[in-house]
């Protein structure tokens, strides 16, 4: 709720007065505010000249979030869409926090639409109500009489019109309401349409600023050399050669690594080639995928911490008619993102300025306050367009801060997709065992689950809950449920990926339902039916995918058909697909996916992040990085295979009509396909995939 | 170092760089021109693509002394306003998501509408499947493609 407060107290505070531009080199479309425009809150601000500008507190991954979030502000403000413009929020967690947290302010947890959807309606509010008040004050007349339309307000009685620009100065000293009425949804002009994209133009030409797009003057370009066993540290080097390639202008030390500096970034990666370093490769320099996979089974051999324990499944599972298990195993994976990290760094004395794409820009201050020592205010965090993210940290914004400190000049650190890919902060990889308990007629009485995946978020009496979501969370009415975790310690770094715990655990839970199905002798569509009675929003989907994708009707010869379904953060989501197998290789059809997230903001934002998470969670099936001596064995998209066009299926997304608060769309996506695919193989080949990556010998 | 010329979306360009140095880095460090993206450095994923006298090219294994005398053509110089078929195609579509990779995207498909004027989907994955797209935006881009030939054969 401090947000809200948040917004309100600033509303009042700088009504009438300014705020202070941004130096962003080479984007007109940002900091181009002049010193006439009234800043209305935290979130609108209006020009002399009539333009309105949005602030957009969460950053633009692609997602679509600069679109649906001007929508919920420009819903409310009345506003004339085709004019707003846009600029992308300053750290300020005051302001733009999550959930009201006075320090973290950025995008995860497809958190965007579902957090912003009260407060920047009620911030669009907010300022319609202050112009409203501006113009009733100018005709001397009832508010009651005024109302906003289309970058107006209005008198109903006179039919007299102020723009909001004429207004804005006015707006800005009027109290800030209290309380405000929001729009009826009967009453929604952009809401639930799907106006063009605001950040199209620019990426169709080559114009969008991405991190690494950042040119500040007097900039140097940086690479780092890290030790390639995670944890290992420098003992010495010798840049000798390095300081003879041309264009190189310095070499520094950083906390992880040696930075090699130059005049361009081709100069600074042939630098980086010529340097000799001798490393201490630390505890993990014999780890491999295999002792890791040992580790993780070894835990598996006894009971974890209890992360869910409904009924009495060692009770009962004695007395089930046939009891199934399995082992699923899943790798860890890299975000890859089309734009490798990259950021700007500039450290002097008295300030410290950032330039970087990065989800989360506090953490960016808050590492720039360690580093330099400087206090938050003396800190600029600049934030821009993300080439992809997926949920990976910002890392490189440490290392940069450190070696622009070092050099003392305003220093561009990029990453290789080398150094990206060996040295991310991984999806875990996890081991899981299932046992489940059917009865005489194939119904589920009983269900263990034990996981071994590596803990990332904090542990909470033994269980990261990150590590069993989609398992614990499990709503097929199974009376006896039981669900165990390990958090086994492999040393290589874990972190946030596209749905999260789902991401893995999806796959396994809606392939040992089939299984369950299977042995109960069942159709999996009707075994899912029946055991989600309970759960209409589900049910809902599962149907509404069934029915559009013909489940039942018959097929072309070879080609065979699978279902999976979930609820990740609120994003009812069922896919059905279908699959062919020829000489120890799959193709995937056509996806028919059916979502129920709520009210839908952006009907076309909705069906691209349906998409891109369908798409993205078939490329989980194809890669894994394993590891070799301590070291990722994949560098480079020859060895970390993700999909490209010509395997790309026929997405058909259906959505449910719905004004139930908006859910997060950007990860619902993502865990079902997987699943699904696997499933739609085991009708193609009679063999389960309980292994990722899908490999030839698994097909035949 | 050497002093390389070549016409670059139809200016005269005169670079002094080493002669192995990528066409990439020479856009985007030495030139400023951003507009090209660096994805992989080993002509991997097609992001750096720019026309070579015409033909789809991966900047990022183009050395410098290879364009010499040559055109080189960026998104940049596509077209001045963004009405290239393609780009209007794209546009309409709204395909770009983070559109990180969409330069590249764009580049190769229209490197590909200019030698085939109508191309099917097999023409497309054939000559789009070097250009990844993590977002996932390949669906959009094959309704662009064929949208922008109806664009380039007159369509309104």
């Amino acid at each position: 709720m401090s947000t809200r407060r948040g917004f309100l107290k600033t509303g009042a505070a700088a009504a009438g007065g300014l705020v202070v531009g941004f130096y962003l080199p080479g984007n007109s479309k940002l900091g181009a505010q002049t010193t006439s425009d009234a800043n209305l809150n935290a979130f609108v601000r209006i020009g002399a000249d009539d333009s309105v500008t949005l602030t957009i507190h969460r950053a633009e991954l692609g997602q679509g979030s600069m679109t649906a979030l001007s929508m919920l502000l420009a819903e409310e403000l009345e506003c004339d869409w085709s004019r707003i413009r846009t600029e992308f929020a300053k750290v300020d967690p005051a302001n733009y926090g999550v959930f009201g947290s006075p320090v973290l302010q950025g995008v995860f947890g497809s958190l965007s639409v579902r957090t912003s959807w009260d407060p920047l309606r009620k911030a669009g509010a907010t300022a319609r109500e202050m112009l409203i008040t501006a113009a009733a004050q100018k005709w001397s007349v009832d508010r009651a009489q005024c109302r906003a339309e289309n970058n107006a307000v209005v008198n109903a009685t006179s039919n007299a019109r102020l723009t909001f620009g004429s207004l804005a100065e006015a707006a800005a000293k009027t109290p800030v309401p209290q309380k405000v009425t929001l729009k009826d949804p009967r009453a929604y002009r952009l809401i639930g349409t799907s106006p063009k994209r605001l950040d199209t133009r620019l990426k169709a030409t080559g114009k969008a600023q991405y991190g690494i797009d950042v040119r500040v003057p007097g900039m140097q370009y940086a690479v780092l050399e890290r030790c390639p066993v995670f944890g290992g540290k420098v003992a010495s080097f010798d840049a000798t050669k390095t300081r003879a390639v041309v264009g190189v202008k310095n070499v520094v030390r950083i906390s992880n690594g040696v930075a090699v500096i130059a005049d361009n970034t081709w100069s600074a990666m042939e630098g980086r080639r010529a340097l000799k370093v001798q490393w201490n490769e630390g505890a993990l320099a014999n780890t491999s995928s295999a002792s890791i996979h040992n580790m993780f089974a070894d835990l598996l051999t006894k009971p974890g911490a209890i992360a869910l324990n409904t009924g009495n499944a060692e009770a009962a599972m004695p007395g089930a008619a046939k009891t199934i298990e399995a082992l699923y195993e899943a790798p860890y994976l890299s975000h890859a993102p089309m734009e490798p990290h990259s950021c700007v760094v500039e450290v002097k004395p008295d300030r410290c300025e950032i330039w970087a794409g990065t989800q989360i820009p506090s953490a960016a201050r808050d590492a720039a306050e360690m580093i330099t020592g400087l206090p938050k205010e003396k800190i600029d965090v600049h934030t821009y367009y993300l080439g992809g993210s997926f949920g990976r940290p910002g890392q490189h914004v440490d290392e940069a801060i450190e070696i622009a400190k070092a050099a003392g000049v305003p220093i561009k650190l990029t990453w290789s997709r080398e150094d990206d890919m060996q040295h991310d902060i991984y999806r875990p990889a996890s081991l899981t065992k299932f046992q489940a308990g059917l009865d005489k007629d194939g119904w589920p009485v009983a269900w263990n689950a034990r996981v071994a995946s590596p803990s990332f978020s904090g542990l909470q009496n033994g269980v990261d809950r990150n590590g069993v979501d989609g398992i614990s969370s499990v709503v097929y009415g199974i009376p006896n449920f039981r669900v165990e975790y390990h958090p086994p310690e492999a040393g290589i770094p874990v972190g946030y990926w596209r749905s999260v715990g789902c991401s893995q655990n999806t796959f396994f839970v809606e392939s040992f339902i089939d299984e369950m199905a299977a042995a109960a002798g069942k159709d999996p569509l009707e075994y899912r039916r029946h055991l989600l009675a309970k759960q209409p929003r589900l049910l809902g989907v599962l149907n509404l995918a069934a029915e559009k994708a013909g489940w039942g009707t018959p097929l072309p010869a070879g080609r065979f058909r699978g279902v999976a379904v979930v609820n990740n953060l609120g994003g009812f989501n069922a896919q059905v697909v279908e699959v062919s197998v020829s000489a120890g290789k799959y193709r995937v059809h056509r996806v028919v996916c059916a979502v129920d997230c709520g009210q839908v903001v952006n009907p076309a934002g909705v069906v691209q992040q349906i998409q891109g998470g369908i798409v993205f969670g078939l490329s989980a099936l194809k890669g894994g990085i394993t590891l070799d001596k301590g070291r990722v064995q994949q560098g480079n998209f020859d060895r970390y295979q993700v999909l490209r066009i010509d395997e790309m299926p026929v997405i058909e997304v259906h959505l449910v009509p719905s004004h139930e608060t908006p859910a997060g769309i950007g990860e619902a996506s993502t865990p079902p396909i997987g699943p699904a695919v696997a499933n739609a193989l085991f009708a193609a080949t009679g063999r389960r995939i309980r292994s990722l990556p899908i490999k030839a010998e698994q097909l035949i | 170092m050497a002093a390389i010329k070549f016409n670059l979306n139809g200016n005269s360009q005169t670079i002094d760089v080493s002669p192995q140095m990528p066409l990439l880095w020479v856009l985007r460090d030495t030139l400023g021109m951003t507009g090209t993206k660096f994805g992989c450095g080993m002509s991997l994923c097609g992001a750096c693509t720019v026309h070579l006298n015409g033909e789809a090219v991966r900047s990022c294994i183009t050395p410098a002394s290879s364009v010499a005398g040559k055109n080189v053509t960026t998104i940049e110089g596509l077209s001045a306003d963004g009405t290239h078929p393609v780009q209007r195609a794209w546009i309409e579509n709204d395909v770009p998501q983070c559109g990180y990779c969409q330069s590249g995207q764009i580049m190769q498909a229209a490197a590909l509408l200019a030698k085939n004027k109508k191309p099917t989907d097999a023409d497309i994955d054939e000559v789009m499947r070097g250009n990844i797209c993590r977002c996932g935006t390949y669906q959009d881009i094959r309704h662009a493609i064929h949208r922008a030939v109806e664009i380039q054969g007159g369509a309104r």
